[in-house]
């Protein structure tokens, strides 16, 4: 991008942000409310690499100065910084496990889940949102979800993620209420797995 | 179109992004109150602030609100709270069960089943099931995170012991996925099945008291009882006096000094509705009697 006297362009956030947080806030909602169903956050951004629209838009809607935010190497770059710093004004957490909020751009290598905040037993909602950002959301083997917000059963793909992620995944589920809350993005898609959701595999 | 000089639906949106992290752990671990920083709203704590910082924190320009107050569209609550919405977010209202997106509700369920993709956003005075029975926040907490709930069965067989039966008819408590105990708020018990795995999203937000708590869409809701003494809805011999209802919950009026009352669906969607449809009640019907 063109330099200008303070640095690199910053790349835009949200053109209308109250309306357009809004949008994607409602898509993170049902998400959230049905894991594993995929939606389409249809707002169009241009985030800095590597974060795609869809990772982007969760972080403009939700991040701000009360979440630090850890990024992962993959997401770790000056623009992306500068862009959460502007739009977010969240801080950025040197450890996972200071984060309330977790970009995972590249999954395959991310550290491990229990790793991150869990919550406490009096404070379970003291725990991580993780955004892991997927190669895809049609490809991938696919995980068996059940639990709350699914009806009986719901199958769920994500490509890209570590080869023992989903058992990482499962095994947090004998700690519930404590565990990490994941949102999946890819393109302008999104899907979340809450911690209240049990994985077969 | 919503008046200038506030922001969109009335709070700021820091505010609203804080309520709404609140909301996406909430709907994480069913049941289970989360703290969040309630802030002061145009109307006073008590007439429903909880659910309208969450209803503030959801709504888009593209909803349709219904708001009731003990199932009535046309209450002081009710029609003040539509039009604080209607005023600061410009959306459209309705008093028609199933074409809202979003219903505030104080107190009651409609009776309409509820479908995929509704929101329901309750007004809570007190969330905290156990503190009548505790008064100390560190102690219910510590309750919960062990899941220790025998005292609440202790206080229902107290009931027993003393009426006969669970005397308790509203904000009835409920265990939510099999952990949380919970407030459902002050709906009556005959509301309480219809929260079980019903396909809307449920909201509830405690303005005072500064908690907010969820039901995702398809999770168990079970009312605590007992194998000899199982949970039961309430039951009327009369039916609506307006629209002969059988199957609703009904408000009972007293019309004069000398003993006079009838029996009216809380719900007036759902009665208005049945009406139209040409449903009569003993004091709407035909002098010939024609009526259903």
């Amino acid at each position: 991008m063109a330099a200008t006297l303070n640095g690199p362009a910053l790349r835009p956030g949200f053109a209308a942000p109250v309306p357009d947080s809004q949008q994607v806030f409602r898509r993170v909602l049902a998400a959230m409310s049905e894991p594993g169903a995929v939606q389409d956050i249809a707002i169009a951004l241009t985030p800095p690499a590597p974060l795609d629209p869809a990772t982007a838009a969760v972080c403009l809607t939700l991040l701000d100065f009360e979440t630090p935010v850890w990024l992962d190497a993959a997401a770790d770059n000056d623009d992306t910084r500068a862009w959460l710093r502007f739009h977010c004004g969240c801080p950025l957490a040197g450890e996972a496990d200071g984060a309330r909020f977790a970009v995972l751009a590249r999954p395959e290598a991310a550290p491990p889940l229990a790793g991150f905040r869990l919550g406490s037993e009096a404070y379970p909602d003291e725990s991580a949102t993780l955004v892991v950002q997927a190669a895809s959301l049609e490809a991938g083997d696919a995980v068996d979800l059940r639990g709350p917000g699914i009806e009986d059963r719901r199958a769920f793909r994500a490509a890209g993620l570590a080869e023992d992620f989903w058992k990482q995944r499962r095994d947090l589920e004998r700690l519930f209420p404590l565990g990490v809350d994941l949102l999946f993005a890819s393109g302008a898609s999104l899907a979340a797995v809450p911690r209240s959701t049990q994985i077969g595999l | 179109m919503a008046e200038d000089g506030y922001n969109f639906a009335y709070l700021d949106e820091q505010t609203k992004r804080m309520i709404r992290r609140a909301i996406l752990k909430a709907v994480a671990i069913p049941g289970y109150q989360v703290p969040f920083g309630s802030r002061e709203m145009p109307l006073p704590y008590g007439w429903g602030t909880g659910g309208i910082q969450v209803t503030a924190s959801i709504i888009g320009r593209d909803d349709t609100l219904k708001v009731i107050d003990q199932g009535a569209d046309d209450t002081v609550n009710a029609v003040s709270i539509r039009k604080f919405f209607a005023r600061t977010a410009g959306v459209g209202t309705t008093e028609r069960t199933e074409d809202a997106t979003i219903l505030q509700t104080r107190h009651r369920i409609p009776e309409t089943p509820l479908g995929p993709g509704q929101i329901l956003v309750y007004q809570v005075p007190i969330p905290e099931p156990l503190r009548w029975l505790e008064p100390r926040e560190a102690e219910t907490r510590k309750m919960h995170a062990l899941e220790e709930y025998g005292v609440m069965h202790v206080r229902l067989y107290e009931d027993i012991a003393r009426f006969g039966h669970i005397a308790t008819s509203y904000d009835y408590p409920v265990r939510v996925n099999g952990r949380y105990l919970m407030r459902p708020s002050p709906i009556p018990k005959f509301d309480n099945p219809k929260m079980d795995r019903s396909p809307a999203l449920q909201l509830f937000g405690a303005g005072r008291e500064k908690r907010i708590y969820a039901i995702p869409p398809h999770t168990g809701v079970r009312s605590l009882d007992f194998d000899d003494h199982p949970f039961e809805v309430q039951k009327w011999e009369d039916v609506c006096a307006l629209c002969g209802s059988g199957e609703s919950f009904l408000d009972e009026i007293v019309t004069d000094d000398r003993g006079g009352r009838m029996f009216v669906c809380s719900d007036t969607d759902y009665c208005g509705r049945r009406r139209e449809a040409g449903h009569t009640g003993p004091a709407t019907r035909d002098p010939e009697g024609s009526g259903a």
